[in-house]
């Protein structure tokens, strides 16, 4: 007890009940009404323009372009694992990741988020709309974003089935990048398409080219992309044919 | 000592017994626990993301802290006639001023220090350096700043608000000039107003967006004449705060 303290035993024992019973409350209310996380799931709003996310950001626009992500990411899964971004308005979406690319246009995150997540989903309309939206986005930095249309040349061959977009991204890989830290192995993407490789072989060598150059180094990614790839040698497994 | 040294030292002590410490520990603690839980459920990017959130908070955190210690002091000052007494004693309204301000930036510089400290564990200790130098700026700064406000006000909400709004706007008046300077509709005589409004209010205000950025600790350090061009800025602008300052308070009928 400080010199500023009397003893616990002068406060009159009404306030002891008051105090103890506006805590029962409190806690009672939390406890019966409804959890964040079991909200309904609702419609993406339209994206802002870069320009108020930067006037949001108060001069951070790295931190507001990572926190964006993180919102955007979790609108996917408001609505339940069971059904994930099954409910997004793709429009809305590449809007979305748009503005955050161009808040802070070195991040990789959106890139990422559209080639690895939402290009992935099983609707090919969607999955085609994401796919053009990282083409377009790595056609204004090809030389640090190639390793998405990478992938996304092998989603468009394997998933999508069409080898002509296919090759429109590999061939630009090949012809847009200039810098000497593209591998050889991106440079002739195209021989990867056109090669009779399934998609688990055509991944495994993608990704190991990226971790072997040092270019995966966060562990939330390689961890991620790990699982990926487990998750496609076990569909490959269990469809008992490989994915051609 | 000399009395203007003396105002310093009072100042540090009364930043010391105040809490000031634990206060750092506790923002610093909420800051990195936040920017941990983040990069936790972040796909890709997770050691970024923890370095861009942890450098805002901590960056807002030091401000913060700053601003309000000063501007709880100074009108503590004037409400306990501290300030009446002081001056009754052989000591000019000069030296006054600018030891009590050399105080607060000596504690700015310290609160900088001590919220800078955790970046290194994520960031190269180049860039971390810069970061932390440009805060230590920026929050002297600030310090300068609620001196003034608090001294010309004289009253704790008055003086906080005003340096929060002046804040806000120096590390937002960028992006609104850029807002304003692309309009999506067709230019009419009261964006041009606008436009030319808003330019001259960028000419008073220091360009807090263009210091202890973020991209630093990502990215890489900053050229040596950009990172410099930043800090004169801030110098400059101290300048001309302490001018002021010590103008209204020169006039002041106490």
């Amino acid at each position: 007890m400080s010199r500023d303290e009397r003893a616990l035993s002068v406060v009159p024992g009404w306030l002891w009940l008051a105090l103890g019973a506006g805590l029962a409350l409190q806690i009672g209310w939390q406890a019966t009404g409804k959890p964040a996380s079991s909200m309904e799931a609702t419609d993406l709003p339209p994206a802002p323009r870069s320009a108020a996310l930067r006037l949001a950001s108060f001069g951070e626009p790295q931190a507001a372009a990572r926190l964006a992500m993180l919102y955007l990411q979790a609108f996917d899964l408001r609505g339940g694992r069971g059904v994930p971004y099954r409910r997004l308005d793709y429009a809305r979406l590449t809007a979305w990741l748009g503005a955050i690319l161009e808040t802070d246009p070195r991040s990789q995150y959106p890139l990422f988020s559209a080639a690895r997540v939402y290009a992935e989903v099983p609707d090919p309309a969607r999955a085609r709309i994401a796919l053009e939206f990282v083409y377009h986005e790595f056609l204004k930095d090809p030389d640090r974003r190639w390793p998405w249309l990478a992938h996304a040349a092998l989603l468009a061959k394997h998933r999508l089935r069409d080898l002509p977009l296919a090759r429109r991204y590999a061939a630009a890989v090949d012809h847009l990048t200039t810098s000497n830290d593209v591998p050889l192995w991106a440079k002739q993407m195209e021989i990867f398409v056109l090669e009779d490789m399934n998609e688990l072989e055509a991944a495994r060598i993608m990704l190991g080219g990226l971790l072997e150059r040092g270019r995966i180094t966060d562990p939330a990614e390689a961890r991620f992309l790990r699982e990926r790839l487990d998750q496609l040698e076990a569909r490959i497994r269990g469809s008992g044919s490989p994915a051609r | 000592m000399c009395p203007a040294a003396t105002l310093s030292r009072l100042a540090l002590i009364e930043a010391r017994r105040s809490g000031l410490p634990w206060l750092l520990i506790a923002g610093a603690a909420a800051a990195l626990g936040l920017a941990g839980f983040l990069s936790q459920v972040a796909l890709t990017e997770s050691l970024q993301l923890q370095t861009a959130i942890a450098a805002a908070l901590l960056r807002a955190c030091a401000v913060f802290i700053v601003a309000i210690h000063v501007a709880t002091s100074t009108v503590r000052e004037f409400d306990d006639k501290g300030l009446e007494l002081v001056l009754s004693l052989p000591l000019s309204r000069t030296a006054y001023y600018l030891g009590r301000l050399a105080g607060f930036v000596l504690v700015a510089i310290a609160v900088a220090t001590a919220l800078a400290l955790p970046l290194f564990v994520w960031s190269a200790p180049g860039a971390v350096a810069l970061w932390w130098l440009s805060l230590a700026a920026e929050a002297a700064l600030i310090a300068a700043a609620a001196l003034f406000f608090s001294m010309a006000l004289a009253q704790l909400v008055p003086a906080i608000a005003s340096v929060a709004g002046f804040y806000l706007l120096a590390r937002a008046i960028g992006s609104i000039q850029a807002m304003a300077s692309a309009p999506l509709a067709e230019p009419t005589l009261a964006q041009d107003l606008a436009r030319r409004g808003l330019e001259g209010i960028a000419l008073v205000l220091p360009r807090l967006d263009a210091v202890t950025r973020t991209e630093w600790l990502l990215y890489g350090t900053p050229p040596a004449g950009e990172f410099g061009a930043a800090l004169l800025g801030l110098a400059l602008y101290a300048l001309l705060l302490v001018a002021a300052g010590l103008f209204d308070f020169h006039r002041r009928n106490l």
